[in-house]
């Protein structure tokens, strides 16, 4: 199993959504988030009082797919979240252990 | 089919409406009795009299409660957006709970001791809990409204003036300190400048035998220079908030201060056009002024601000119109249209170099520019008034013969410049060691800032046990 983390632009984050459902991938975890890398924020003047946001908002998809998905997802989140300008965002992909389903403790690639 | 029927009604109504005066025409003057045509003549006069009159107090009463409508919800909503949020409430109730003290100041003895006969600086205490402030008219200050509608009316501009110093101390201020000050400011401060003002024998009352006649038609002196400069000295006194100005400290809605300056302007005509104290020319005049004067100003704050920033902000545009407003109160009354564009339009730059400049080359946290808006506004429109006011438009100065004399710079009397600045001088003096007594009072008694601890926390919580937005609930 793996687990997908994907950082991306708010604005591409419905397209992300439809591609993740296209290749099969049926749960995630979608949090709104600040953050940044290389991409420099903006400054703000309020009367002439500059204040620089470095903190940009973005949105957080997690999600754990079988291993023999892994590929497919990271590609279609690829696909759906690139716009080619600095502050696209990441995409961080680990192993995971176990996974179990509270309901009725289902464990492994069948819990997800 | 219905607009048929209504063309039907009004044309009987017209009908009605023509005959009627025809059909009165006939009797009575067959009748040619001397003495009832006498006692008609007076019952008409008495009649027409008495509409005027209640025109004009129908219009006094709206505007008296314009200008309430500018500290409740205008001045609020203003200054609560450019706050942090957790300062939203406690700086909107800074400006809500004077509509409540001031009042009861007023009625008790704020008006007796501004607008009674008194001296040259304070008026007397005839007026005390409001004894023989009925239904009368003054003939000296408003000949055709009651008495009451007069002092209801001023009360509302000793309601707001306070309240702009509220935005020099934003978000640092005991709450007990704060209505302490208040209160100390209103007597020490407000009720001598605006005796001296408007007051009768004031000493600069232009119209009422003042011996430096000064022009404020809506009290750019009386309301804007004392406010402002008290503020400069708050804020001077208090010291910076926490973190000023290396941490930001944006405002925390724009959104609000756009609705709060827009009922500000709106109020504003029942603060200028008001002035007037009745209904007829010369409110227009102050109206179409008003107007012009906060549209120049958002406009030439606006350019300033895109020509040194690269943009115009909304917060610009908003700050210029106010900002303009302040600059046209005390000439309102006095100078044409394209003279209120004029004081607009420098009010608006200067304003926004006093802002960002001045007050970023000093370094006084005077957190909302209550100063830099209505202390310099104020100054420069009180001159400028000065210099644009014109005989043409409101013919107030009079010569021994009673004629009416040159008024302005602009009429060729440059004169009134210097009365202007001697106006202003005092309301600087007075607005400086008034507001220095009462600091030191308050900060012996009750002290005037909260704790570290409470400014972090905020003063919603920590001076009022709320929050203005529980979004999660």
């Amino acid at each position: 199993m793996k687990k997908i983390e994907a950082i991306v632009q708010p604005s591409r984050f419905d397209a992300v959504k439809s591609a993740l459902q296209e290749v099969g991938v049926e749960g995630m975890t979608v949090s709104e988030v600040r953050g940044h890398g290389r991409q420099k924020g903006h400054t703000e003047v309020y009367r002439g009082s500059e204040y620089t946001v470095d903190l940009l908002p973005k949105i957080k998809v997690e999600m754990v797919v079988p291993d023999a998905r892994a590929t497919s997802a990271v590609q279609a989140i690829l696909r759906a979240a690139k716009t080619g300008k600095i502050g696209d965002g990441k995409i961080f992909v680990t192993t995971v252990d176990e996974a179990i389903r509270i309901r009725n403790e289902d464990r492994g690639e069948t819990a997800l | 089919m219905q607009r048929t029927v209504s063309r039907l009604m009004l044309g009987l109504v017209l009908v009605c409406t023509l005959s009627a005066p025809a059909g009165l025409a006939q009797a009575p003057p067959a009748a040619g009795a001397g003495p009832d045509v006498q006692a008609r003549i007076a019952t008409l006069e008495q009649q027409v009299s008495d509409a005027r009159h209640a025109g004009d107090n129908a219009w006094m009463l709206v505007c008296a409660a314009l200008v309430l409508m500018m500290t409740g919800p205008g001045l609020a909503l203003f200054y609560g957006g450019l706050v942090r949020k957790k300062n939203v409430l406690a700086t909107m109730m800074q400006s809500f709970i004077l509509m409540a003290v001031v009042t009861v100041l007023w009625a008790f003895f704020g008006y007796s001791l501004v607008f009674h006969e008194g001296n040259r600086l304070i008026g007397g205490l005839g007026y005390l809990f409001l004894h023989g402030v009925g239904a009368a008219p003054d003939p000296d200050y408003a000949g055709t409204i009651p008495q009451q509608t007069f002092m209801v009316y001023q009360l509302m501009f000793a309601i707001i003036t306070p309240a702009l110093i509220t935005g020099a101390f934003a978000e640092r201020m005991k709450f007990k300190a704060m209505l302490l000050f208040m209160v100390l400011w209103s007597i020490i401060v407000y009720d001598p400048m605006a005796h001296m003002v408007w007051g009768k024998g004031g000493l600069l009352n232009a119209s009422l035998g003042g011996a430096i006649p000064t022009l404020d038609f809506a009290g750019g002196t009386v309301v804007h220079v004392t406010s402002g400069v008290s503020a400069l000295v708050c804020a001077l006194y208090l010291g910076k908030r926490l973190g000023f100005p290396k941490e930001p400290i944006p405002p925390h809605s724009v959104v609000l201060s756009v609705i709060g300056a827009c009922l500000l302007w709106v109020g504003w005509f029942g603060f200028n056009a008001g002035s007037a104290l009745a209904a007829g020319s010369l409110a227009t005049s102050a109206f179409v002024a008003t107007h012009f004067g906060a549209a120049a100003a958002a406009l030439g704050w606006s350019a300033a601000e895109w020509f040194s920033n690269g943009k115009a902000s909304v917060l610009g545009a908003i700050s210029g119109a106010v900002a303009g407003l302040v600059a046209i109160t005390p000439a309102a009354g006095f100078v044409g249209p394209m003279s209120a564009l004029a004081i607009g339009a420098i009010a608006g730059v200067v304003c926004y170099l006093m802002v960002t400049r001045v007050k970023s080359k000093f370094g006084y946290d005077d957190s909302l520019d209550a100063f830099g808006v209505h202390g310099a506004g104020g100054s420069l429109g009180a001159v400028l008034t000065g210099v644009f006011a014109a005989q043409a438009i409101n013919p107030i100065l009079k010569n021994a013969q009673g004629a009416a004399t040159a008024v302005g710079l602009v009429d060729g009397h440059p004169g009134q410049v210097l009365n202007q600045l001697v106006g202003v001088a005092i309301a600087w003096v007075l607005a400086v060691v008034g507001t220095l007594v009462i600091l030191k009072v308050v900060d012996w008694t009750v002290g005037l800032r909260v704790s570290e601890e409470q400014e972090v926390q905020g003063l919603d919580l920590s001076q009022h046990g709320e929050e203005g937005y529980n979004l999660e609930v």
